[in-house]
């Protein structure tokens, strides 16, 4: 399959290292593999969301329950999320990770994603949500965990966009 | 305003507030999440824990974050109070709950058909023919009820927290708010002291009792602490759950 399941691996791995044991998520392509490893392991609960807004509550409650999460969706699923990030996460000062999938960018072939793909950084820009783009499995374990010092000491939400030269392998091929 | 194409006896009705005065000795000593508004004020009236959390705004995502606290914590029972108007706003969310299924989560919700808090004037769709258990009932939810009547609810309340099963209950209330709105403490500080009771809920002996650690209960000393007694009493009353 050509979404890279060894650096679906390393993202997970970074995750995991750093205590995240509950993952929200609604897939999409890129995301598939990411799930499955949530979902194969008996230490992580993954909540499978009907609508990503959803998952921003889920990621609050186990917040202030002692557990640490993390969300993954599309960036479209961002978009859908705003008004929970911004009235509870925000209003609310609780931290959140959210590992964003970022389709819509330079190399997308397929129409639908690019309209959002161009809103994405400034929306979260307007938010003032800090972000980085993931693009080399190297920078991926020391990047989860700078995020999520930065979220849990300014109680906000941050955001990892999972770019196209990390999640996808074959340029031959386009999802 | 009460139905005569939907449930039984009408005259029943009750107010919302009637209905958590009567559930509150039952929810007391555990974990509460509940929207915003009028529910948050009158919960908050019957005597404010640290151990209860008023979700003021993301309306629809009490309930989410009710199953966020309940996966992350087994060990406690959760009670959301929720509302038709934000029920209706996270529909999915019955489906995550039911898939998810966390035997300690009961979620009630207070359907008084209108979105009260900006008047009685626009009606959601429980005014019409929309029914919120059977939704809940056919996302999956298996242990679902509806009641018009506060010991009704008291008692449904009590057998879900003991029966350790994922549970929905409708509670049909007359669209009544309080007259005032007025939380202290401020919406941060209360979710700084809800976070720190839960660290502190059934980690020690003391187990429920941490919940009054912060001795902020303006009760008159009645709200807390005979939970176990009063499921007791009220167990093996006529079952209308629909199970």
């Amino acid at each position: 399959m050509p979404v890279s399941t060894r650096n679906s691996r390393i993202i997970y791995d970074a995750l995991k290292a750093e205590g995240i044991r509950l993952v929200s998520a609604l897939p999409e392509t890129w995301l598939v593999h990411l799930v499955g490893m949530a979902d194969d392991d008996p230490e992580m609960t993954l909540v499978r969301l009907a609508k990503e807004e959803e998952g921003v509550g889920i990621s609050a409650g186990a917040y202030l329950a002692g557990t640490r999460s993390a969300m993954l969706m599309q960036n479209h699923g961002f978009l859908a999320s705003i008004n929970a990030i911004v009235s509870l996460t925000q209003l609310y000062r609780v931290p959140l990770l959210m590992l964003i999938s970022y389709r819509g960018e330079f190399g997308e072939s397929h129409p639908w994603q690019t309209e959002g793909g161009g809103v994405t950084i400034p929306v979260l820009d307007a938010l003032a949500i800090p972000w980085k783009k993931l693009e080399s499995p190297d920078e991926v374990q020391k990047t989860v965990r700078d995020a999520l010092t930065l979220s849990y000491a300014n109680l906000r939400p941050v955001a990892l966009l999972l770019c196209r030269d990390l999640m996808w392998e074959e340029t031959s091929q386009r999802s | 305003m009460p139905r005569s194409d939907v449930g039984g006896d009408q005259s029943a009705i009750m107010t919302r507030l009637e209905a958590i005065e009567d559930i509150y000795p039952s929810i007391a000593d555990h974990v509460v999440v509940t929207i915003m508004g009028a529910t948050a004020a009158e919960l908050y009236a019957c005597g404010h824990r640290p151990n209860f959390f008023y979700l003021e705004h993301a309306m629809g995502l009490a309930s989410s974050m009710g199953l966020g606290i309940a996966l992350a914590r087994p060990d406690l029972k959760v009670i959301v109070l929720d509302g038709d108007g934000s029920v209706l706003m996270n529909m999915g969310g019955l489906t995550t709950m039911a898939r998810s299924d966390p035997p300690n989560l009961v979620h009630v919700v207070f359907d008084n058909e209108v979105l009260l808090s900006v008047g009685v004037s626009f009606t959601t769709a429980t005014a019409g023919p929309a029914d919120i258990e059977g939704i809940a009932r056919e996302s999956g939810i298996r242990r679902t009820a509806t009641c018009r009547d506060p010991r009704e609810l008291r008692r449904l309340v009590d057998e879900a927290l003991l029966a350790d099963e994922l549970s929905t209950i409708v509670a049909k209330v007359d669209p009544v708010g309080p007259d005032s709105y007025f939380i202290d403490p401020h919406m941060l500080e209360n979710r700084f002291e809800f976070e720190r009771v839960l660290r502190k809920m059934g980690r020690s002996a003391g187990g429920d009792s941490e919940a009054d650690g912060n001795g902020s209960s303006n009760r008159d000393g009645n709200g807390s602490s005979n939970t176990d007694g009063e499921v007791d009493r009220e167990i093996n009353t006529i079952g209308d759950w629909n199970e």
